[in-house]
């Protein structure tokens, strides 16, 4: 048997069971508090206190959510394409657990990497399983055969061939100055320097970049529920439509995740070894705050300001990056 | 400087009149690029500032919004205070002044041994509907006897709209619950 990918360190298959299971439940026990949080952040942003009644200081509101989309019947239009009105959400969600896997929450201690897996080309591995989920976008929004739907998936394809390139050339300075594409190796590269500092063009570049891919405001227009009714989830309901929202999250915590790792040192910073992954969850946490922040701040997009910030500015921003680190890395 | 302002603007006496308006770059480019950037940087510092204020939501059922001392809320009945006489003579004026015909007055005697009210008569009956009253305040102008005022409370509402015609026993109680007063320069 070939070898698809070079793996840095492998364990036992029960501990690498044992590991995905502990992240999975981690990152999902993260998710239902990262909707609290963006609630009562934006409402904090806006004056007001956000969802504060259900339980202590608001903190069930996720619980009642999901009880009352689990509570809801599923609906199919007749228009719909069964199977890939199915498939659709079931695949946004898909992508973003699989890349979860590749997120380090430390090195290797006791012979355990705090880590899913350490592969080899883990920036390909997260543009791969990153590009999946705007497939389950495509799907969900042609096959449930609605105008709006199908305008939302068109323009969530055309946002992601637009800023896909651009994140990933953001990374590709990383990459250069740490000589591997092995995400564990990267974050050890930056021992002496957070990668943010110089490579602070490229940071920038893949946040903005991150937030169209995560089709967050500014960039929602794939939802864009004033225009859109959400666009590609107009037919979803109940269960879902819970996916789709608890994938929006996901890939928010997957993009954090891999632009600490890249640029923040990723589970780096002082105490004793067993406080890294609480560094790491700490400076996702930072870089959510963040999201939310803009998502609080700016409106969204006009179309063409979309794709002419994309191919005019973030583009040749990072191209730039690339190029003069890539002069940089080979003369000193 | 003004030769220029008199050559682009002929018709302008004097250079002073012209107001010069200080404009950001135009959109697009590289200046465009900047103006976005920092107007970015702007608009996260203003949001940031809103979470440094604090929340100004008045979390209602708990907490209340103070009223003026002039709000118009629920009508009272008053009483004197030294004999507990009604002060309410039954003389509908309230009645002939209210707009919405929310009132009804049904007058009687009073008994030498047993006084209701101060004067000669007082009111049998004195009923407000308060699904119709619109809160204008004309009774309490029209009373000759400052018999009745409009109170402060304005949490009134309820199940039946017969629950809302409120007699004369429930105009004169007290309150149970106080409607915060706005204090001075609040």
């Amino acid at each position: 048997m070939s070898t698809i990918a070079d793996v840095g360190y492998a364990e036992a298959t029960w501990i690498l069971i044992l590991k995905s299971i502990v992240i999975f439940l981690v990152v999902f026990l993260i998710v239902p508090v990262l909707t609290v949080l963006e609630r009562k952040l934006i409402g904090r942003f806006q004056n007001r206190y956000g969802p504060n009644r259900v339980g202590p200081v608001g903190m069930m509101q996720p619980l009642a959510d999901i009880l009352k989309l689990v509570g809801k019947q599923t609906f199919r239009p007749a228009a719909a394409v069964p199977l890939l009105y199915a498939i659709g959400p079931a695949l946004v969600i898909f992508s973003g657990i699989t890349t979860i896997a590749i997120l380090p929450f430390g090195d290797v201690k006791d012979g355990v990497g705090f880590y899913g897996i350490d592969v080899s080309i883990g920036v390909l591995y997260f543009f791969a399983f990153g590009s999946l989920a705007f497939y389950g976008l495509l799907l969900s929004g042609w096959s449930s055969g609605s105008k709006y739907s199908f305008l939302g998936a068109m323009r969530s394809a055309a946002q992601l061939i637009s800023y896909e390139v651009s994140m990933g050339l953001a990374l590709l300075g990383a990459v250069m100055m740490a000589g591997s594409l092995s995400l564990v190796s990267i974050v050890e590269a930056q021992g002496e320097i957070w990668y943010v500092v110089p490579q602070f063009v490229g940071f920038l570049v893949f946040m903005v970049a991150g937030f169209a891919e995560t089709n967050r405001a500014p960039f929602d227009l794939p939802e864009a529920d004033a225009e859109l009714v959400q666009g590609f989830q107009t037919e979803y309901g109940g269960t879902r439509f819970a996916s789709f929202l608890l994938a929006e999250y996901l890939e928010m915590f997957v993009v954090s995740g891999i632009a600490a790792a890249f640029f923040l040192g990723g589970w780096m910073g002082p105490g004793p070894g067993w406080l890294d992954p609480i560094w790491m969850i700490a400076k996702i946490l930072a870089l959510i705050f963040i999201f939310i922040w803009v998502r609080a701040t700016l409106p969204r997009l006009r179309y063409d300001q979309l794709m002419s910030l994309g191919w005019k500015v973030l583009l040749p921003l990072a191209t730039l990056n690339a190029l003069v680190t890539a002069v940089l890395v080979v003369v000193a | 400087m003004s030769n220029d302002l008199s050559a682009r603007f002929p018709y302008l006496k004097d250079a002073d009149e012209v107001v010069s308006v200080q404009r950001g770059p135009e959109p697009g480019g590289a200046k465009g690029a900047y103006r976005a950037f920092g107007e970015t940087l702007r608009g996260l510092k203003t949001t940031m500032a809103r979470v440094i204020e604090g929340p100004l939501t008045i979390q209602y059922p708990e907490e209340k919004t103070p009223v003026y001392p002039r709000f118009r809320g629920r009508h009272k009945l008053h009483r004197f205070e030294d004999t507990g006489l009604e002060k309410c003579v039954g003389c509908s004026l309230c009645v002939a002044a209210c707009p919405a015909d929310c009132i009804r007055v049904v007058a009687a005697e009073n008994d030498p041994a047993d006084r209701v009210s101060a004067g000669e008569r007082y009111a049998a009956v004195y009923e407000i509907n308060l699904a119709r009253c619109i809160f204008c305040g004309y009774c309490e102008v029209a009373c000759p006897f400052d018999a009745i005022t409009m109170g402060h409370e304005y949490e009134l509402a309820d199940y039946n709209r017969s629950d809302l015609i409120f007699t004369k026993e429930m105009l004169l109680a007290e309150s149970i619950e106080k409607t915060p007063l706005r204090r001075e320069g609040e």
